[in-house]
């Protein structure tokens, strides 16, 4: 008797371990969120998502000021850059699971844990010298650039494992039809892993839509919506994290308001990317379940 | 419109391709179909097949006996270059189909696979795909798209494997919707739709019920007349019931081979004989 009782403490002692570690795991993600809402929600207001940012006067004169912009060039440049970062990285998961024996795979998958584990910086100083100064102007498209290397990484691996989880039966199953190695790939691998690669594009894309440190010199920053269109992708752009940061050490009260309003949108776009990430899994799970 | 025709005409020209060796005296032996020369498979230090030859005739059915880990399955998927894909596997001697090596560089295995089609013991559906598309698989990812033409070969396939009285009001319903023993049936059905001239079973009753196991055995003979069937059996009844021919492996070497009833009655060698009356494996 007395031993079922010890095992039932032991296991209480063990689930209330798991508990603390739980709420120490999600403890900061709680402060962090709480303390951006309580100091941002007063500058959460239309005039936020309407207006541009303009000089600092407009805002001492109490003309409406905003980050639409902001919002804009973030879209422009993170959705770019995952269209960017997909085909290669989706490419060299491939070549990782599905040929395993192929003789780049060590180094790369050297190179790929070097890549992911390189400051962001320093990819967004890569994409400074290889785009911005030979165009002579920062631009979208290199702060899409560095984010996409930033992006690459997570995208490789991740496929890699998503792609691995599938049976090798379901492969050779395919190679019994006569059909070629590329194509059981592509329509009945690929197709198969999908959640988790959807997954992987999500999680990779939240990642780098926090990143300010790779946009600093390459889309650098902008006050206003450029005049025309094109200017989202070959001038300089405004994005949320880049903008927190500018925001932040500017010596104006209003905008430090506002950057606080921007860390919400920020946090929310993030939020937003990881719900649309868990649907998309969860409708995969659902199907699954009834099909059984 | 005109690819799909030419494949068509290919698919049946494919049943008339094979060669007959006429005997001027007697009548024409069965055509030989596929043969296999000192045929060794090794992975890395281990042999898991030793000098392995073996003839395959036409319209009959060739049983692969033998206990568990003695070679069978190895010896299987070195008929259909499945082996490709493993590293370290080393394969020497000669597998002929219709007498051309299929080991030969200048073969594509893709090609040989599309003749020689296989049946694993596990059912393989693909995850993604309706019943249907899982059916016509072979057919519509080489770009045939003409969809009377698939739906008349997947409805062909299913009648063949026993299936399509229980998916014909549901084959959009994903191939993995189904029960174990439906989706092996469904491999089968898939297998066939591409019509290869062999085909291997990799003990493709393994997971069915009675029943079905019935169906795919009477599909078997059925399909004796135009496809060549090597399966790998652990049921000592189902190889005596189906096969023409058996051949007993016993770690990675051939023992005996020769005509079922006499293997069954009679066999020439003691290993065998203790094999099929229980005393081993």
């Amino acid at each position: 008797m007395k031993t079922l009782r010890y095992r039932y403490i032991l296991d209480r002692l063990f689930l209330s371990f798991l508990v603390i570690n739980t709420i120490i795991v999600i403890l900061p993600l709680l402060i962090m969120s709480s303390y951006v809402i309580v100091n941002g929600i007063s500058a959460l207001n239309l005039d936020l998502f309407t207006q541009e940012l303009g000089s600092p006067t407009r805002a001492m004169q109490g003309q409406p000021t905003g980050l639409v912009h902001t919002m804009a060039g973030t879209l422009v440049v993170d959705i770019m850059a995952l269209l960017f970062a997909i085909p290669v990285g989706l490419g060299t998961g491939i070549l990782l699971s599905e040929y395993p024996d192929h003789i780049l795979n060590p180094v790369l998958r050297i190179m790929n844990d070097t890549l992911n584990g390189m400051p962001a910086v320093l990819k967004g100083l890569l994409a400074f010298v290889l785009i911005v100064k030979p165009m002579g102007t920062f631009s979208g498209i290199s702060g899409s650039a560095a984010l996409a290397i930033v992006m690459l990484p997570i995208i490789a691996r991740s496929t890699e494992s998503a792609l691995s989880i599938i049976p090798w039966s379901i492969r050779e199953a395919g190679l019994a039809l006569g059909l070629p190695r590329w194509r059981v790939v592509l329509s009945a691998i690929v197709p198969a892993a999908r959640t988790g690669l959807i997954t992987g594009f999500l999680i990779a894309f939240s990642r780098a839509a926090g990143e300010a440190a790779p946009l600093l010199f390459t889309s650098f920053g902008n006050n206003y919506l450029p005049k025309h269109w094109t200017g989202m992708f070959f001038g300089p752009v405004d994005t949320l994290p880049q903008r927190l940061y500018s925001l932040a050490i500017s010596p104006y009260e209003h905008w430090h308001r506002m950057g606080w309003a921007a860390a919400i949108v920020l946090f929310g776009f993030v939020v937003i990317s990881f719900v649309i990430a868990h649907l998309a899994s969860g409708n995969n799970l659902q199907k699954k379940g009834n099909s059984r | 419109m005109n690819c799909t025709e030419s494949i068509k005409a290919n698919v049946t020209s494919i049943k008339n391709n094979s060669f007959t060796i006429i005997d001027k005296d007697g009548p024409p032996l069965p055509h030989l179909r596929m043969k296999t020369e000192n045929l060794t498979v090794k992975y890395g230090s281990t042999t898991g097949v030793r000098d392995v030859s073996i003839t395959f005739q036409e319209k009959q059915v060739t049983a692969l006996i033998g206990p568990s880990g003695c070679g069978k399955t190895t010896f299987l998927r070195a008929l259909n270059r499945m082996h490709d894909l493993t590293r370290g596997t080393e394969i020497s001697g000669k597998v002929l189909l219709d007498g051309k090596n299929i080991y030969d560089h200048k073969v594509d295995p893709v090609t040989i696979r599309r003749r020689v089609g296989m049946v694993f013991q596990k059912p393989t559906p693909f995850p993604t795909m309706s019943i249907f598309d899982n059916v016509v698989a072979g057919l519509k990812l080489v770009g045939i798209r003409n969809r009377s033409f698939l739906l008349e070969v997947c409805e062909k396939a299913l009648i063949q494997s026993a299936l399509f009285n229980e998916v014909k009001d549901r084959l959009k319903d994903p191939g993995a919707s189904l029960s174990g023993g439906q989706q092996q049936r469904l491999c089968i059905a898939r297998a066939l739709a591409v019509n290869p001239e062999v085909l291997l079973m990799d003990e493709p009753t393994s997971s069915l019920d009675p029943q079905s196991t019935n169906r795919i055995e009477e599909l078997i003979q059925e399909l004796k007349n135009d496809v060549t069937i090597v399966i790998v059996t652990h049921n000592m009844q189902q190889a005596a019931r189906v096969s023409d021919q058996t051949a007993f492996f016993y770690v990675g070497n051939l023992i005996e081979t020769g005509k079922t009833r006499d293997i069954f009655t009679n066999p020439k060698n003691k290993q065998t004989e203790e094999y099929i009356t229980g005393r081993f494996g």
